[in-house]
């Protein structure tokens, strides 16, 4: 099968590529363009940890065709780092709370939680619940995850009010 | 877990996907959100030559509100059904169903018409879309026609839908204005988010007095495709509906469903679980109707 260009903002760079339709989003973050942080699980839409913001919205990467982002503009984990290259607050809230033990969920956990602190910056329990529900981990049973967001959430709060 | 190589269309027009449809004789398939077509084809359960993307097609998304029914056309975003005020307002029942399709990631890519395209037996929209006497407005190269819900799904991942024909919008009738109607949708799956075990939606109207003057309950993953309860509807219909008058309509329930067993659960723990959540959706439905102002 013939290739076709296509053009991608990723994390806010432009990005050429020329991919096999039948080429995932995820494939081509990973394969291509070498943003290995999105990570692969099980490839067809239930775990999560692929997960990436399409137009500003999560979405799972593995169940898109890499042809289908084009002209749209992506972010993956790396694009949640400050712009040094240093973790960014979000990442530092996961660590500080220990909310990993393997990392192997975490790209998509950030992912969700980013786009859940973007929209409602003070999520209740079951906000934050809802808002990873997308998102499997099979070592932390979760809490330490919902701490990191609330405490990401209220450091970002302490920001605003200094 | 890649798909066999296929040629992909990035279409701009209805008529542009409809003349690929005809001509390609059933090779070509459409994307929409991709969100049950994406694992398919890497599971090479399906294999299209062609795969026809309708993400594009300004005329096949939006919401439109008018007297007596709400369209949503075929390529809108679940999520966007889930936000829009038309559709809580007007269709509180779809609204209640979306809550429980995927997860965010899902709805944010996945459509309203894609999830009844697909008819999957278990599935939410489709439930919905039933309980509420939807029907749907098919496009092929012949022209339009209209198919109410109620003939539109045949089996499993089965609808009349030929290869040939594009859904463009699904109809949702709203009743006369001024009557209290009330909704309710349970489900029990294994987790929030996955396909439903079985699934019931209900929607109850009550006249002035209190009498149901119409009882719409509908049953999902109980059966090869979502299934009407019509003989307990027949049951609730003018009457003052107390638990004595559900728990006869409950045994109606039992006669209707062939449910199936799979990994997930026996036929007789969905025969039993169909009932027990049609009790709650019914109850929930008629509260709901009588604290609706007329």
């Amino acid at each position: 099968m013939s290739k076709l260009d296509i053009i991608v903002t990723v994390n806010g760079k432009t990005v050429l590529g020329s991919v096999e339709p039948r080429m995932s989003l995820l494939d081509f973050l990973r394969s291509e363009i070498g943003l290995t942080g999105t990570h692969m699980g099980c490839e067809h839409g239930v775990c999560g940890a692929c997960s990436i913001l399409f137009d500003e919205v999560p979405v799972r990467s593995c169940l898109m065709l890499a042809v289908q982002a084009n002209n749209h503009a992506l972010t993956t984990v790396e694009g949640l780092c400050n712009e040094d290259g240093s973790t960014g607050e979000l990442q530092d809230a996961f660590r500080d709370a220990h909310a990993m033990q393997c990392g192997y969920c975490t790209p998509g956990m950030l992912i969700s939680a980013h786009a859940l602190l973007e929209t409602n910056p003070d999520p209740s329990l079951e906000d934050i619940k809802e808002a990873i529900g997308g998102n499997l981990c099979r070592c932390t049973g979760y809490v330490q995850i919902i701490e990191a967001i609330q405490l990401a959430s209220t450091r970002r709060s302490g920001a605003n009010q200094s | 877990m890649k798909p066999a190589p296929f040629c992909y269309t990035l279409a701009n027009s209805i008529e542009e996907v409809v003349t690929i449809l005809d001509e390609s004789g059933g090779d070509a398939i459409i994307i929409a959100g991709g969100q049950t077509l994406m694992p398919m084809m890497a599971l090479r359960m399906a294999r299209p030559e062609i795969v026809v993307d309708i993400n594009s097609i300004k005329e096949l998304a939006g919401i439109i509100s008018s007297d007596d029914e709400v369209t949503i056309k075929a390529c809108t975003r679940q999520t966007t059904a889930l936000e829009s005020s038309i559709v809580v307002d007007r269709l509180p029942l779809l609204a209640k169903a979306i809550a429980f399709v995927g997860h965010q990631q899902i709805r944010n890519r996945g459509t309203v018409g894609g999830s009844l395209s697909l008819a999957d037996p278990a599935s939410e929209i489709p439930l919905a879309a039933l309980t509420m006497d939807a029907y749907v407005t098919l496009r092929s190269v012949n022209g339009s026609r209209t198919v109410s819900i109620t003939d539109f799904f045949v089996g499993p991942m089965m609808t009349v839908c030929e290869s040939n024909e594009l859904m463009v919008s699904v109809h949702f009738p709203t009743g006369p204005a001024g009557e209290r109607v009330g909704t309710s949708f349970h489900e029990v799956s294994e987790r929030h988010g996955d396909f439903a075990i079985v699934a019931v939606a209900a929607q109850i109207c009550l006249d002035g007095d209190g009498v149901c003057t119409r009882a719409a309950v509908a049953i999902g993953g109980a059966h090869d495709h979502p299934l009407r309860a019509s003989s307990l509807e027949a049951k609730l219909v003018s009457k003052k509906i107390s638990s004595d008058v559900i728990q006869s309509g409950l045994t109606e329930i039992l006669k209707l469903l062939e449910p199936y067993d799979d990994q997930h659960a026996s036929a007789s723990y969905r025969r039993e679980t169909a009932s027990i959540l049609a009790e709650r959706a019914i109850t929930e439905a008629l509260a709901n109707a009588q604290e609706a102002t007329q």
